[in-house]
């Protein structure tokens, strides 16, 4: 199908597209990689007045090490992140996680700012955002503002941002010899995960734990985390984190999987991504 | 309401007053003439419109004229008369790795664009990455059959004094 009609406007600048967004409301959406907004709009599930085109704005691009922090801006494309050494070296969880997105031409334009403000709760970057405690940095009309990955999903396709906000740029605290782990589980390749697991255990601290397509968003398993944090990666460590993530989880029916078959699948996923840290606990 | 475009198509400047709802893939197809690229699905899933922009193979359904505004876009048209491809095609036909051929230029373009950066992957790599390119005549034996023999006869090419 075709598109419904609607205007393009490009925003130069952040405070453009702010300024955009707020006169124009819920009829207006941001553009950037498109690659779930226009799915939407060809399939018209979404049929909005005006695209809001953030695609060419400068500031939001590049990937930057400084002070012991990772930054990533919002239109970087799932294929830069792939190719990126800053971060397949500080942070390989995303490397990993990425290869499993799509395909090749649709992550050349997919965005990761896109990913998370869309917060598909079948998508990979949103729970690798959780579970490497990213933090999250939004402008909008009362000026910036950041908020923890763990509090910016808050359901089905739904954040914390308001209709007038645009997301920047994601920050990630470097974590040297950090264990961590990634798996999924979908039917074809590139198809949507039934179960996905993202995991990182920084050098000293608790592990984070983030399932995603269990439930209606991305989710820490906060419990299991602490079995494991109590007993580390140990056969009990796991089994008892295993055993905590019925407390965790809620997984949900669909035709793909059942619930009792999602989290059987979200104990093995926990097996497979925590196994290979016991040699090194 | 349109807007104004200027890009690159296959070498050539093309200036255009576009739509901003129609895709890249359209605009190829009804106002260039370039059928080549084709449509299936409209929505990203079978990656018979794919094209590349700025060297990039993507879905030229999930980007909008407008957005290539400036950027080099290359069809299966381009690719084909520029003789890139003309060894991967010869062996797709030579070994029947088409049946309808919708899929074609699709599967052509993606193919190059592994072959481009790997030199000689393995089968599963070329099946990892055609995954995103369906072909409805379950021809995928024959597809992966053509591009492996290809990678191998590029490289022994290569290789030769």
């Amino acid at each position: 199908m075709k598109a419904a009609a609607f205007d393009y406007l490009q925003a130069d600048s952040v405070g453009q597209a702010v300024a955009l967004l707020s006169r124009h409301g819920d009829s207006a959406k941001l553009l950037a990689g498109g690659q779930s907004l226009l799915p939407a709009l060809n399939l018209r599930l979404s049929a909005p007045a005006l695209l809001i085109d953030i695609g060419r704005i400068a500031s939001l691009r590049g990937i930057a090490v400084a002070g012991g922090v990772l930054r990533i801006g919002a239109t970087v494309t799932h294929a830069e992140l792939l190719a990126s050494p800053e971060i397949a070296s500080h942070a390989p969880l995303l490397t990993r996680a990425i290869a499993h997105v799509a395909h090749a031409a649709i992550r050349n334009r997919g965005t990761l700012g896109g990913s998370l403000a869309n917060a598909d709760p079948a998508a990979e970057l949103p729970a690798c955002a959780l579970a490497l405690g990213a933090r999250i940095l939004i402008d909008g009309p009362a000026g910036p503002r950041v908020v923890a990955a763990e509090d910016f999903f808050t359901g089905l396709f739904e954040t914390v941002m308001a209709p007038d906000e645009v997301l920047v740029a994601v920050e990630i605290d470097l974590s040297p010899d950090a264990a961590w782990g990634f798996e999924e589980l979908s039917r074809r390749s590139g198809d949507y995960a039934i179960v996905g697991l993202a995991a990182h255990r920084p050098r000293h601290g608790t592990p984070r734990l983030a399932y995603f397509a269990v439930g209606t968003s991305a989710i820490l398993a906060r419990h299991a985390a602490v079995a494991l944090a109590q007993r580390g990666a140990t056969p009990e460590g796991i089994a008892a984190a295993e055993a905590a993530l019925a407390d965790d989880l809620e997984p949900h029916d669909d035709p793909e999987a059942s619930a009792a078959m999602r989290l059987h699948l979200a104990r093995v996923l926990l097996r497979r991504v925590v196994g290979p840290w016991s040699r090194s606990a | 309401m349109t807007i104004p475009v200027r890009l690159i198509v296959n070498g050539e400047m093309v200036e255009a007053a576009v739509l901003p709802r129609t895709h890249l893939a359209d605009f190829l197809r009804e106002q260039l003439g370039l059928t080549g690229t084709h449509l299936g699905c409209e929505h990203g899933v079978c990656g018979a419109c794919t094209v590349r922009l700025d060297g990039a193979i993507v879905r030229g359904c999930l980007v909008l004229a407008v957005q290539a505004d400036g950027a080099a876009v290359q069809t299966i048209e381009g690719v084909s008369d520029s003789g890139e491809i003309a060894d991967l095609q010869a062996e797709f036909a030579a070994r029947n790795a088409l049946q309808c051929g919708y899929c074609t230029p699709a599967m052509l373009l993606t193919a190059q664009d592994l072959l481009r950066r790997v030199r000689v992957p393995d089968r599963a790599a070329i099946r990892e990455h055609l995954s995103g390119n369906y072909c409805r005549c379950t021809g995928y034996q024959s597809i992966v059959d053509a591009i492996e023999a290809v990678a191998i006869a590029r490289s022994q090419r290569a290789d030769a004094p």
